[in-house]
């Protein structure tokens, strides 16, 4: 259970406050849809909760089955289990996807106390995923995200999140640069790990990517709060009439 | 193949102190008087039993340094060098000049110390696979210490290949019609400021030659290690390919910690003549000094390779860790039409280290090609600098050269440049050059975290990534030593 508790957030060395009492509750198995304008702090949140460094938490706590976590690196938070599926997946040259996919299964699973994977049976799980995805293997053997087209870049960051046994995925406008006929195979990617025990956070603009991904709440994020909470209804209204009329009565 | 988990494993190891290398070997040591002069190069000369034509040659060379002037266009600072503070001799006390015959009468002192450097020395042991060398992997070894060679390994197998590998002390006795000839035919006696010092005082160094249409049956190397306070290291090697022949060279440098800057200044010459290919690798890791910048190798280095004969080929690879200031540029001659020169380079800047590296490539023949690689990366307060040329003579018809040079920065204190001189005097000329300037963004790194790695091990995946074309074309062990250095290297580097 992911709990986001009177959330402030400032990008460290300036006095921008971005996130301003964010409340957040996010159970075991739960999909919850975050949406909202531009600028109101969504990719703030993903980076904050996931551990990026440049952000200074003035106020609040995060607690991730019961644990605080602002404390933990990156990597940390990681091992614990979360992902993020990068809006903006980064290039890494010089190291195979492949490659770079083993060295991170490996390091997580030593962190979570498992034995490390022996090479055929990830393999398998790297055949079955990329069959799912409708990749192709010979893409693994190029550099990480180097020279990927945008619908390649978010295919392997869910191909990560597959392999790498996460139990809380936030997406990172996922669906951002996708084709109908991609995001349809990246959200089937996505359902396959719905079976077993993961929670999402999806950051969505459009109400489309959840016609795939069914979410079981849906919040409006403005200015840094939550000023709205409610279940899929809530999505189709957004899609309908804006953000406006409901920024109005929270204001 | 990320080396990552190991490179970390490495870097904890060793806690405050970062260089492994920094141990200083208690052995009593023959000196000559502090300082140069006339009669220092006599001294030099004579204790080493030289020819007369070789003394005169040393003393042409002093008295024309005497007029010269110190080279201060590099990026470089770094005070005023006395040069009549350091030792210009110096050797391990009880020995024979003309060098023990065997390991049995190696001092075992100097032994331990191979030993801890990770070199081995002891024939049998490498052949009893002790290290664990297959047949391939066996590595000939000349070790200088300070300024005298004071062992080559393998020399009687190399001799049945009628491959001569031996120091050039000895060379200058025993094959003195090929020291003749070749010596000072690549790099000039009078070339620069610090090659015609070391052509009047340099002390040891290799000599290889290798016959017409012999593939040098094993990788050859030397160890140079600086032991001596206040010592200047000037050391000479000279490698010649005949006709078709083929030889892959290995060099390695480290130095104990002291606060005072000590002096090397070497110089490389390779002739390949026809046909013939030479490789050589440096993997070199001086003394850089200590986190405030003091002490610390200066490490002024003349190196030049000849393609002489038609279709040779020179390669030049080296990884550069350490020293305080590094002031070196392997280059080539691309005499022989359809002559090929190579230039690979990782140099890993940290601290408060000055790095003025690159190469020269100098087309002469017909169809001559190069190809230049550099990978600079500099963290903390350093700063690093390639300088290179590529220059394209009036008949040097249909020459081809590409250039790359790619600087990482790793953090906001240090500083990278680029300075290349492109020169084509024939229209004919193919000439490319790319440059990029990347930083490890907070991104990358985030990104690389956030699927598990823990900061260092990221920090190193992300630099052996943009290191991996010129790791590459290291040879095998060499590679992996490589790796684990430049982990080393940047310990500490962010945060």
């Amino acid at each position: 259970m992911l709990e986001i508790k009177n959330l402030h957030t400032k990008i460290a060395g300036t006095g921008m406050e971005i996130l301003r009492g964010l409340n957040l509750t996010i159970q075991n198995t739960e999909i919850a849809a975050v949406m909202g304008p531009n600028g109101s702090g969504k990719s703030t949140l993903s980076h904050v909760i996931a551990g990026r460094k440049g952000y200074e938490i003035t106020a609040g706590d995060i607690l991730y089955n019961g644990q605080s976590i602002l404390a933990m690196d990156a990597a940390e938070r990681a091992a614990l289990g979360i992902f993020l599926a990068f809006q903006y997946p980064m290039e890494i040259s010089g190291i195979a996807t492949m490659e770079f996919l083993k060295v991170a299964i490996n390091l997580q699973r030593r962190a979570r106390g498992k034995s490390e994977l022996q090479v055929p049976e990830f393999i398998r799980r790297v055949k079955e995923a990329v069959e799912k995805l409708e990749m192709d293997m010979s893409m693994l053997r190029r550099p990480l995200n180097v020279g990927f087209s945008g619908g390649e870049k978010k295919r392997t960051e869910i191909l990560q999140m597959m392999m790498l046994e996460p139990h809380c995925c936030i997406l990172d406008e996922t669906d951002s640069g996708l084709d109908i006929d991609a995001l349809k195979i990246v959200a089937d990617g996505i359902n396959t790990l719905r079976t077993v025990d993961c929670s999402f956070l999806v950051i969505t603009h459009y109400q489309r990517l959840l016609d795939y991904i069914i979410p079981d709440t849906v919040h409006v994020l403005y200015k840094g709060k939550i000023i709205k909470s409610g279940d899929r209804s809530l999505a189709f209204y957004l899609e309908n009439n804006g953000y406006s009329d409901i920024i109005s009565k929270a204001v | 193949m990320p080396v990552a988990p190991e490179t970390i494993r490495q870097v904890r190891e060793i806690d405050v102190d970062q260089y492994r290398y920094g141990f200083e070997t208690k052995i009593e040591t023959e000196k000559a008087p502090k300082g140069l002069s006339e009669d220092i190069v006599r001294y030099i000369s004579r204790f080493k039993e030289e020819p007369e034509w070789m003394l005169q040659w040393r003393l042409k060379a002093y008295r024309r340094w005497l007029n010269m002037n110190e080279p201060r266009w590099a990026r470089l600072r770094y005070p005023k060098i006395s040069f009549q503070d350091y030792y210009y001799y110096a050797a391990p006390k009880n020995k024979d000049q003309k060098g023990p015959k065997s390991l049995a009468e190696v001092d075992s002192v100097l032994l331990e110390t191979y030993e801890k450097l990770g070199i081995p020395l002891r024939e049998q042991e490498i052949l009893a696979g002790v290290h664990q060398q297959n047949e391939q992997g066996r590595v000939a070894v000349d070790a200088v210490f300070d300024s005298v060679s004071i062992i080559t390994t393998f020399k009687e197998e190399l001799a049945r290949s009628n491959v001569i590998f031996c120091s050039i002390s000895e060379a200058i006795r025993e094959h003195p019609g090929l020291v003749k000839e070749y010596i000072g035919s690549v790099v000039p006696m009078t070339d620069n400021f610090y090659s015609t010092l070391n052509s009047a005082v340099f002390t040891d160094g290799s000599f290889v030659y290798i016959p017409k249409g012999v593939r040098c049956p094993m990788e050859l190397s030397t160890y140079f290690r600086i032991n001596e306070r206040n010592t200047g290291q000037f050391e000479r090697t000279l490698i010649i390919a005949d006709e078709g022949a083929y030889v892959s060279y290995l060099e390695g440098c480290t130095a104990p910690q002291r606060d005072e800057n000590q002096l090397h200044a070497a110089v490389v010459e390779l002739v390949a003549l026809k046909n013939a290919e030479i490789k050589y690798s440096t993997v070199q890791n001086w003394y850089p000094g200590d986190k405030e910048g003091k002490g610390g190798i200066y490490n002024f280095v003349t190196k030049r390779g000849d393609c002489r004969g038609e279709n040779s080929r020179i390669s030049w690879t080296q990884v550069e860790t350490g020293s305080a200031i590094t002031w070196k540029y392997p280059s080539c001659l691309l005499r022989g039409d359809y002559s090929c020169g190579e230039f690979y380079s990782i140099a890993v800047s940290n601290g408060y280290q000055q790095i003025d590296s690159g190469t020269k490539m100098i087309h002469l023949g017909k169809k001559t090609s190069s190809r230049i690689i550099s990978k600079g990366i500099s963290s903390g307060f350093s700063s690093n600098t390639y300088r290179g040329q590529v220059t394209v003579h009036r008949n040097a018809a249909n020459a081809r050269n590409f250039t790359r040079c790619d600087s990482l920065l790793i953090g906001h204190d240090c500083g990278a440049h680029t300075i290349p001189y492109v020169e084509a005097k024939n229209c004919t000329a193919q000439l490319e050059h790319e440059a990029t300037t990347s930083r490890i963004s907070e991104d990358q790194l985030f990104y690389v975290m956030q699927r598990g790695l823990p900061e260092e091990e990221a920090i190193a995946l992300i630099v052996n990534g943009f290191v991996k074309e010129v790791i590459q074309k290291l040879p095998m062990e060499f590679a992996v030593e490589a790796q684990k250095l430049i982990g080393i290297s940047l310990e500490g580097s962010i945060g």
